[in-house]
């Protein structure tokens, strides 16, 4: 069973319809239910709106334990600010995460938003953006590099250990879209809304084991 | 390499259908709205907006069914709009599988909906739409009932509004070249999406594809929505994008 953490920020109709797609056979489950967490096989961790929100909700409904639990043992999938909040501290209303990753969530800063032509970028990043990918991980497997993945945030992430970054995106600068670290993959995108390349990625979470050992053979391509 | 600009085919739905006539080579149903998405979809579409156009309350449940076939067929992300009144409609077309819903005249008569509707589900899922009309040199208005009320608002100003309320993108239609085919109000459509930090949308007048460059070009908008030039399938959203390219645009190949 694949369990969608649901604590009741934003729409999780669409994470269920796309894993539901790439995965006929699995039974997909939205639950805010700790016990249900715990017994699933894999575990989405998506998010939508504000962090501090977040954070709130997901405490309100009793559900933290349960997704620390998760995120130290099953074959874990952070999106959006499910991947945010695996980390320690977020400048989106100065709230703390879950501190399983280390390092800080920041806003673009308005005075780095202009693009090499000197022309505004807007915020939120909403939209295609290329993903380049940082290391081989099960999660990548057929998903050529530097594919188009669609984004919708002002945060992004800043890993204190650059070696858990799996692909990094630009705008403008090079920022973390998307970490891994043993049983842990979270992405700043989504894959649900991402097409081809979203839907490969689901795939590949919904038939991975949690394995991934960041060793020697481990090439740094980024 | 960074982010692209998008390309948005608009679908009219009412009753269930879509107007407007859509006409695809080799499309038996040209008024299903899940087969349309579908061949947007794989012409390279990245997004889908879709304006439920209903005028009788009765059919509104209507466009959810459709919404939810869609969504569990096509994965890009999908705008409902259309008498959008209350957070429980927010809700339930967010349920129902759409991504974003798009508020007009009700954003208008209430703009308190906009930010309630943005800090309950976030600000990433509220698109404001504004029908702006140019009233004299330098000055457009924005109208709404489907552009035929006028507000006294000034389009530039209410946009900004709509963006510090919490509308996470705004959709612009000019209502003097909707329909024309002449090409979007570039100065207008610049001068709301430089006024803006939120990414703009622009809409209304789209002829030819050299139209849809110069609404990113000389218009500044961070994304290009057309219904009629797609519909009749004068181009694909491929050949689109293919010309987009061609005039150094990033674009989603």
């Amino acid at each position: 069973m694949i369990a969608i953490v649901d604590y009741g920020m934003g729409n999780l109709r669409s994470v269920e319809k796309a894993v539901e797609h790439v995965s006929p056979n699995s039974k997909v489950l939205v639950t805010s239910d700790p016990g249900k967490i715990l017994e699933a096989d894999r575990v989405i961790f998506p998010g939508q709106g504000a962090m501090p929100d977040c954070m709130r909700e997901l405490d309100a409904r009793g559900l933290r334990d349960a997704v620390l639990q998760a995120a130290r043992d099953k074959p874990f999938l952070g999106i959006c600010i499910g991947l945010q909040m695996l980390f320690e501290f977020s400048e989106e209303g100065n709230v703390a995460g879950l501190g399983i990753l280390r390092g800080r969530v920041k806003r673009f800063p308005a005075d780095q938003m202009f693009d090499t032509s000197g022309e505004k970028l807007k915020v939120p990043h909403i939209g295609w953006n290329e993903v380049e990918e940082c290391m081989s991980h099960p999660l990548w497997e057929g998903i050529e590099d530097q594919s188009r993945f669609y984004f919708v945030h002002s945060y992004y992430v800043e890993p204190e250990d650059e070696s858990i970054v799996a692909a990094t995106s630009r705008y403008p600068f090079r920022f973390a879209s998307a970490v891994a670290k043993r049983n842990i993959f979270a992405v700043q995108f989504h894959p649900e809304k991402s097409q081809h390349a979203g839907l490969a990625l689901l795939r590949n979470f919904s038939a991975w084991n949690g394995e991934f050992s960041s060793g020697e053979k481990q090439v740094r391509l980024c | 390499m960074g982010l692209s600009k998008r390309i948005i085919p608009c679908l009219d739905v009412t009753g269930g259908r879509v107007v407007k006539g859509v006409n695809f080579v080799g499309l038996r149903d040209a008024g299903d709205p899940v087969e349309i998405a579908k061949r947007y979809d794989e012409q390279g579409a990245d997004e889908l907006t879709f304006l439920d156009i209903t005028a009788s309350s009765d059919e509104r449940g209507l466009i959810l069914k459709i919404i939810e076939d869609v969504a569990s067929q096509v994965f890009i992300p999908l705008t409902v709009g259309g008498g959008v009144r209350a957070v429980a409609d927010v809700r339930s077309l967010l349920n129902a599988g759409a991504d974003k819903v798009s508020m007009n005249t009700s954003a208008v008569s209430n703009p308190d909906l906009v930010a309630e509707a943005s800090n309950r589900f976030g600000s990433q899922c509220i698109v404001v739409a504004i029908d702006a009309k140019k009233v004299s040199e330098n000055k457009w208005e924005v109208f709404t009932h489907g552009g035929r009320r006028q507000t006294g608002l000034d389009a530039i100003e209410w946009a900004v509004r709509m963006q510090s309320l919490g509308a996470g993108e705004i959709l612009l239609t000019s209502m003097d070249r909707d329909g024309t085919k002449n090409g979007f109000d570039l100065e207008l459509t610049r001068k709301v999406s430089d006024a803006l930090d939120i990414p703009l949308i622009a809409s209304g007048g789209v002829g030819n594809l050299a139209h849809l460059a110069d609404g990113v070009l000389e218009g500044h908008a961070d994304a290009v929505l057309a219904a009629s030039i797609f519909h009749y399938g004068e181009y694909t959203v491929r050949q689109a994008k293919e010309y987009m390219a061609t005039r150094q645009i990033e674009v989603r190949l």
